[in-house]
């Protein structure tokens, strides 16, 4: 026996892209964020073929979880075929020879910046969300060792300041994206850049969420069926978008979150976010066949 | 007519706050040695002497933002109990925001300077556990009002406001929660004259509304003698004169304070 017979023949590089010690140690750091429901856990956020701020996190978290019969979806601001999510389809395709898809059911990984799919994730379904600033007291206190602190203490009087100061400057609570959450009543987190409307989706939710900063090397998690409940004045209810009653002007669909595209007449026409939902809906106008999952939203309302 | 007296009796009242045997060094340099204080309820006592005194030290760890080597503290209240140095940082902060109020002399340590005055006052509430937005805003409102401050720079941000101003927010957060104890560290230092005795106008007003037993510490005897009940004179670390106000500063013993009050008057 000759060393050769024993050693791997050369390859370029390891499968997943990422080396053997690092998927071990994300996988690590994945299970201790598991173990504490969106407690921020640092990890070494290894270099990927894609720059800071681009996903780099969610994509090391996807390289480390697939294998060769995983089916992949990407998301990018709730559309399959930007830019973006096409580069992570095609590169996570290329370095572990998953499947990809774009149906949402079909999926056993889905990738997302923004946007969480309009139909129920399953209990076999993993959500990776891209996550730029991980740190919810980052706006209330800049220095992020005391934030840990406050963290361990669960001191999150301040974050309640903020949305005193929206309501006091502009009678509502402005947080647009990335509303503070409370997860398990314990840890606050910022559910990354997604919509106020996907928040309540995350809350009790059957599937994995992970969230990930790469540029922070910060790693937290939703397990299944653990609450988030959005940070919210006793008197001052949680309020999702106002799309309920939009209408896409490509599918006909109605009640979904929408992106508003402004017409040279000064007023805006609606396109549903979900792009795969606008597909699937116009398949079904056009007598494809039905290929809809269950929603979490119903007729434009989360159902209690 | 006849003048019924009562009986003289034994004032039974327990000192709101006793702080036993304190010591601090930074380094080489001893800030505090072996200082004893007590304040009864509803008592103002006066902190003078000069700086580096380590009068201002002995307030932070009145405050529990500094922990000294030896001594103890304890507040007659109910449900606190035992010596405050050896609470965990959690009991301890909650104590500090419900039970103790600080104005410092610097209002950026009081303060979050962009954020609005009401909500820095609001803050406090948050941080004892209040989520309800109406009545923040009106406890805010409340507290500002009672510190006279113009409501209708309700939420400018600190750092638009004027020193005096400033200061009145500090106050106004401090005794948001209506505090067992207010400590005040220089609170009109560095403010022009006339602005100086509006605060201190305040200050009176608000110790004869609400009661409550304040700590003062001033370099300035005039500040003192407006407020205090008591006075204790620090020099080098340690105390070397205390008294009512105005024996002290009627009949000074200590050199020290002799000097000190006659370089005043």
């Amino acid at each position: 026996m000759s060393l050769s017979t024993l050693t791997k023949p050369w390859e370029a590089m390891s499968y997943g892209f990422l080396d053997g010690s690092a998927k071990r140690e994300l996988r690590r750091k994945m299970l201790k964020s598991v173990a504490v429901p969106g407690c921020q856990m640092p990890y070494a956020s290894r270099e990927v073929p894609m720059a800071r701020g681009w996903g780099t996190g969610g994509l090391q978290v996807s390289l480390t979880l697939v294998n060769p019969q995983t089916r992949v979806k990407v998301i990018d601001q709730g559309a399959d075929d930007s830019v973006n999510a096409a580069s992570i389809r095609r590169f996570i395709a290329r370095v572990a020879g998953t499947h990809t898809t774009m149906d949402t059911l079909e999926a056993d990984l889905i990738q997302s910046r923004h946007r969480i799919p309009e139909e129920i994730l399953r209990e076999d379904q993993v959500l990776v969300l891209q996550v730029p600033n991980p740190e919810p007291l980052r706006p209330v206190q800049p220095n992020m060792s005391i934030a840990r602190q406050m963290h361990a203490d669960a001191d999150y009087g301040r974050m309640w300041l903020q949305l005193y100061e929206q309501i006091v400057r502009s009678g509502r609570v402005m947080q647009g994206a990335s509303y503070p959450s409370l997860v398990n009543g314990r840890h606050v987190m910022t559910p990354s850049p997604i919509p106020r409307w996907d928040v309540p989706k995350l809350h009790m939710a059957k599937h994995l969420t992970i969230l990930s900063a790469g540029r922070e090397k910060r790693i937290f998690a939703v397990p299944p069926f653990t609450r988030v409940e959005p940070l919210v004045f006793s008197d001052v209810p949680y309020k999702v978008e106002g799309h309920g009653h939009l209408t896409c002007t490509r599918s006909g669909t109605t009640g979904f979150f929408m992106n508003e595209i402004p017409q040279d007449d000064g007023s805006s026409a609606f396109e549903v976010s979900d792009s795969e939902w606008g597909v699937k809906t116009i398949r079904a106008h056009d007598g494809e066949g039905e290929s809809r999952g269950e929603t979490w939203y119903k007729d434009g309302e989360m159902p209690q | 007519m006849t003048l019924t007296l009562d009986a003289p009796r034994i004032v039974e009242t327990r000192p709101l706050l006793e702080v036993h045997g304190v010591s601090k060094s930074y380094g080489t340099v001893q800030a505090v040695r072996n200082v004893s204080a007590h304040a009864y309820p509803g008592e103002v006592l006066g902190i003078v002497g000069e700086s580096g005194s380590g009068k201002s030290t002995l307030l932070r760890m009145m405050n529990l933002e500094e922990i000294p080597e030896t001594g103890s503290y304890t507040l007659d209240l109910p449900d606190v109990s035992g010596n405050l140095f050896e609470l965990d940082r959690f009991a301890r902060r909650m104590l500090c925001a419900t039970k103790i109020g600080i104005v410092y002399q610097n209002p950026h340590l009081g303060l979050l300077m962009k954020h609005s005055s009401s909500g820095n006052v609001a803050e406090r509430l948050l941080v004892a556990g209040e989520r309800s937005f109406a009545t923040l805003r009106q406890a805010a409102t409340e507290a500002l009002e009672a510190s006279e401050f113009p409501l209708d720079r309700l939420d400018a941000p600190p750092i638009e406001l004027s020193g005096g101003m400033q200061q009145r927010v500090q106050l106004a957060k401090a005794i948001a929660l209506e505090p067992a104890l207010l400590l005040l560290d220089e609170p009109t230092t560095g403010l022009d004259v006339s602005v100086q005795a509006l605060v201190l106008d305040t200050l009176k007003r608000l110790q004869q509304d609400r009661q409550i037993t304040m700590v003062i510490v001033s370099h300035d005897l005039g500040v003192i003698r407006t407020l205090a009940d008591r006075v204790m004179v620090m020099r080098r670390g340690e105390v070397v004169e205390t008294g009512l106000a105005d024996q002290i500063f009627q009949d000074p013993q200590h050199p020290y304070t002799q000097q000190l009050v006659h370089a005043k008057l």
